[in-house]
């Protein structure tokens, strides 16, 4: 998604000489040809987030389209009053981009955990949230973000992620992809997880379970449509999310739904729970232990097939 | 000399006078202290049109004490971005004037602050596109002391020399008094103007209630060519009116009627 997405900005740059890049210092092997090829329209603050976000929106109150890029948490929580007040208030026109979302850097402890960023991004006003799926989504939500007035998270998986979709995806933000059909049980996923709502799929498929999936890319503002259609639909929805079940897409969804005047839908939240993750390992090995595994979701949902199954 | 800009101070200071007494609001010590400042920027200083509060070239000024709006608020109408009714509005239900400043919708305010240590870093980003644009523009920020102990400050403090910002300014109203007590006792800033000096700024230390030091120091920025500049302004909390000045009780309370009076009657100016 990495790769995908310096792809994308470098040619969202070639088009739009607003664009500026703004790193905190990271980015080793892939900021370079920004740099070089734009070098009046690249900056590194050095190790000093705040001073990122509030240096952005400056720039961007100055007419620019300032990208800011770090890992983790650090463009993100490090800086959340500038965001909030520099950023969001004065709707500048910052794109703030994080790699590393979830378990991302798994191994690197938790420090490095992305994983109450969905919710705390989208708790303020003004912020357009996006996790693309595959680096397709990456590409595409890039050009999206940098094409919207007013400010964006973008949160990236990390490098290497499998292409999930087809070429020929519809991408535009607050709009769901159908990336199966089905009318029994629908999974609505979020980020690079999307591929295990896929694999889920597939083996619910085998079982005879009609199963639909939906690429919420877009967690803010919320595809309440895709939402709405999918309970009408589908007898039951999970959300699936390399995230806390707090706040994040579970919690959209779920405060819509509850809301929505069709209570018949049962639904689940899929995600990690509201802990610290203590245990060292890698992305893969992380979510496994705390239940995303494909094995522990095919488990998780089984309730809800017995519904699905009596109705 | 400076007889319009001494007006102009003194219009301030009764404004925010009549300001936060109407709305019983805090801060008139910082806005006092300040009062001069403000003068000789938006009297002499900033390039900014009044009528085009929108127009590009302009210079940018980020009040970073946004706690003290009231002055702000009173320079901005003096200067005939909106009308002076407006300041009677301040602080009240369904004014445009928040009691920390506030953009939206109020012409010639530039950014919104009130959490400190935002507005130094703020102007560094307008400063730095203005250099990438070959602009004229300049950015100002306007310091307190107090927020003087906020990383974020240090970290544009680091910034703007090493990319030669020489067309930002930030302006101390180094009034020795914090929240909680003196600068001194809550947290020692000494020495403060070695200290930007060592991070790389051009520094001078005036008088910040000396109109001609004011003017003199704001008017020969860049203090020296390729560096941002730093002004720091020995100010006075609360100056103007004897019975506020240098007491912290004053970064809190507002004047009564009997106060208002008294104080009004110090600057010579009418109820």
């Amino acid at each position: 998604m990495r790769g995908a997405f310096f792809r994308a900005l470098m040619e969202a740059a070639e088009q739009d000489e607003r664009i500026n890049l703004v790193v905190g210092d990271l980015g080793f092997g892939v900021v370079e040809p920004f740099a070089e090829r734009f070098p009046n329209r690249f900056l590194n603050v050095g190790v000093a987030e705040q001073n990122m976000a509030s240096i952005a929106a400056g720039m961007a109150l100055m007419g620019k389209v300032a990208f800011t890029y770090s890992i983790a948490n650090f463009p993100t929580l490090r800086c959340l009053e500038q965001i909030r007040n520099e950023v969001c208030y004065h709707k500048a026109n910052v794109k703030i981009v994080a790699v590393g979302g979830g378990f991302a850097y798994g191994s690197l402890g938790m420090t490095h955990h992305a994983t109450e960023d969905l919710a705390i991004m989208r708790a303020l006003p003004e912020m357009v949230v996006v996790a693309p799926a595959d680096p397709l989504e990456a590409e595409q939500a890039t050009r999206a973000i940098a094409a919207h007035q007013g400010p964006c998270y973008l949160r990236l998986g990390r490098a290497g992620e499998p292409q999930i979709h087809d070429s020929g995806i519809d991408f535009q933000l607050g709009k769901a992809i159908r990336v199966r059909d089905g009318g029994d049980i629908t999974f609505i996923s979020t980020g690079g997880i999307l591929q295990t709502s896929v694999q889920v799929a597939d083996a619910l498929e085998a079982k005879g379970i009609r199963t639909r999936v939906l690429s919420m890319h877009t967690v803010k503002p919320l595809d309440t449509v895709a939402v709405l259609t999918a309970a009408r639909e589908t007898r039951a929805i999970v959300t699936l999310e390399e995230h806390s079940v707090i706040g994040g897409l579970g919690g959209a969804v779920a405060e819509f739904l509850a809301e929505s005047g069709d209570p018949g839908v049962r639904f689940k939240r899929l995600g990690l729970p509201s802990a610290f993750s203590s245990a060292v390992g890698s992305q893969e090995y992380l979510l496994a232990q705390n239940g995303l595994s494909l094995e522990s979701i095919l488990v998780s949902v089984e309730p809800l097939l017995e519904v699905t199954r009596a109705l | 000399m400076h007889t319009e800009l001494a007006e102009l101070a003194r219009r301030i200071r009764a404004n925010v006078l009549r300001m936060t007494h109407k709305a019983k609001s805090s801060h008139v010590g910082s806005c006092l202290s300040e009062a001069d400042l403000l003068a000789v920027l938006y009297g002499k200083v900033l390039r900014i049109r009044p009528g085009e509060p929108d127009w590009p070239a302009r210079d940018r000024f980020v009040l970073s004490k946004g706690h003290a709006c009231a002055g702000l608020y009173a320079a901005l109408a003096e200067r005939g971005f909106f009308p002076p009714e407006w300041l009677d509005s301040f602080y009240q239900d369904a004014s445009r004037l928040a009691g920390h400043v506030t953009h939206t919708g109020v012409p010639g305010v530039e950014a919104s602050t009130g959490a400190l240590g935002h507005g130094l870093p703020i102007a560094c980003g307008m400063a730095l596109a203005a250099k990438r644009d070959r602009l004229p523009c300049r950015a100002f920020a306007l310091l307190s002391d107090g927020e003087c102990d906020e990383g974020s400050t240090w970290e544009a403090a680091l910034f703007a020399p090493h990319h030669g910002l020489d067309n930002l300014i930030a302006v101390i109203d180094y009034n020795k008094i914090q929240s909680l007590g003196s600068v001194k006792e809550v947290l020692n800033l000494e020495p403060l103007a070695a200290k930007w000096e060592a991070f790389g700024w051009a520094v001078q230390e005036i008088d910040g209630h000396d109109l001609g030091q004011i003017e003199d120091a704001l008017t020969s920025v860049p203090l020296r060519v390729g560096l941002p500049s730093c002004i720091i302004a020995h100010t006075v909390k609360g100056k103007g009116v004897s019975f506020m000045e240098n007491k912290l009780l004053w970064h809190y309370r507002a004047a009564d009627d009997e106060e208002l009076r008294l104080a009004l009657a110090e600057l010579g100016v009418a109820e």
